[in-house]
């Protein structure tokens, strides 16, 4: 393709050098009206024509069906609610599938099959995009779209929100992580497991005081809030706030008492009212939510 | 408008071609669309869409073909020749007519890359 462009690209320029520098002055009725012929119609219309067919022929492909995991993608405002393992049915969905193995702003994938993304929203338009895998694809309010990828190569790649959805919009990214088939199965049971949490637990105590449970779950205790992120392993993401901020208990901390200093516009009020021993309490039970 | 060589060429005629196009375009896309709705089966065959699109783009092809042949002999037959310039009936006809030509070469192609996905898709994906 960049080959076909480049000798395109030097046609055009040699044309236009010859036309300007080598040999400049008028030309005849005739030669003009066989440049735009040939040059204007005939070419473009044989380049076009190999490239539609080209291009055609690789459509079905790019839609074959999955033989690896359905994963459920909700791009929420301004982050990223994932479920792996999901029973997705076929066809047209007006929303997501309930269920599976929830998470959040970290995607992992095994490399070498073709995974099949469920991507919804429950509020705006978003899109789901992480260049090094996969082109966009649009999270749109009251419709599921799919998105097949087929990743080859083991690493962490970015990806991010595409389509401008509001204040954060800019800091709605995630860690996609590519991993062996063997190793995604190992991490989704390792996901799918409840937190371990004692009930005498100094920073889970002042998470429920705070009321942050009415938003967040932590499974395996009896915050089950849903409108937030689900952090029953935050910690063992690399990150926090959907990619803003690496993962550490001073970024956590952080992130709890100057929530829109660090990402502005999100619905998580900030926490500053409270001291900095509780919030390090807080922080640090966080951390250890592997 | 009579046939032949005396068509009196006006804003419908030019349009004629265009409009093939587009309806071609439109049964086209809205038949397989309607086969395939609502997407349950990605892999579901299309033969019979397959079919009616090659049937109409044959149909379409013959009345652009008509359309550009009956503008482009009308043209030569009257010493048509580009440009088109002079305040005349007889100028404002060759110009229409010339345009008329373009406009199906235009409608032709279209017409041949609409249908070129039903050609080489078979199933619903």
């Amino acid at each position: 393709m960049l080959a076909g462009a480049v000798v395109i690209w030097v046609a055009v320029i040699g044309l236009s050098v010859f036309a300007t520098k080598i040999r400049p002055g008028a030309y005849g009725e005739k030669a003009g009206l066989r440049l735009i012929v040939w040059g204007g119609c005939v070419f473009p219309v044989v380049v076009l024509t190999a490239l539609l067919v080209w291009g055609l022929q690789m459509m079905p492909v790019l839609r074959a069906e999955a033989n690896g995991p359905t994963i459920a993608v909700s791009a929420e405002r301004f982050w990223w609610r994932v479920a792996y393992d999901v029973d997705g049915e076929p066809g047209v969905a007006k929303s997501l599938p309930e269920g599976g193995v929830p998470s959040a702003n970290e995607i992992w994938l095994p490399a070498g099959l073709r995974s099949e993304f469920l991507i919804g929203s429950p509020d705006v338009i978003h899109s789901l995009w992480i260049p090094s895998i996969a082109g966009k694809m649009d999270a749109i309010p009251g419709r599921v779209n799919r998105l097949v990828v087929e990743p080859t190569k083991p690493g962490v790649y970015n990806g991010v929100c595409a389509e401008f959805c509001g204040d954060a919009h800019a800091q709605m990214a995630l860690r996609v992580v590519v991993v062996s088939p063997e190793e995604y199965e190992a991490y989704v049971a390792r996901q799918s497991q409840p937190a371990s949490v004692g009930a005498d637990d100094e920073g889970f105590r002042r998470f429920t005081e705070n009321g942050c449970d009415a938003c967040h779950t932590v499974r395996g205790t009896a915050a089950t809030g849903k409108v937030g992120p689900d952090l029953t392993h935050l910690a063992s993401r690399r990150t926090i706030a959907a990619g803003t901020l690496p993962m550490s208990p001073e970024n956590l901390a952080t992130f709890v008492g100057f929530t829109h200093r660090v990402k502005p516009g999100v619905q998580m009020p900030s926490y500053g009212m409270l001291s900095e021993d509780e919030i390090a309490a807080i922080a640090g039970w966080l951390e250890t939510l592997k | 408008m009579a046939i032949g060589n005396k068509t009196r060429d006006n804003l419908w005629t030019l349009i004629t071609a265009p409009t093939i196009w587009g309806v071609h375009f439109l049964l086209c896309y809205g038949s397989v669309a309607y086969g395939c709705a609502p997407n349950e089966n990605i892999f579901q065959t299309i033969g019979g869409f397959r079919i009616f699109v090659g049937g109409l783009t044959v149909v379409a092809l013959a009345g652009i073909g008509f359309v550009f042949m009956r503008a482009l002999g009308e043209w030569r037959r009257n010493g048509g020749r580009i440009p088109h310039e002079e305040d005349s009936a007889e100028v404002r006809e060759r110009f229409l007519e010339f345009s008329t030509v373009l406009l199906a070469g235009l409608s032709f192609i279209a017409v041949i890359y609409t249908a070129l996905p039903a050609a080489m898709m078979v199933d619903c994906r």
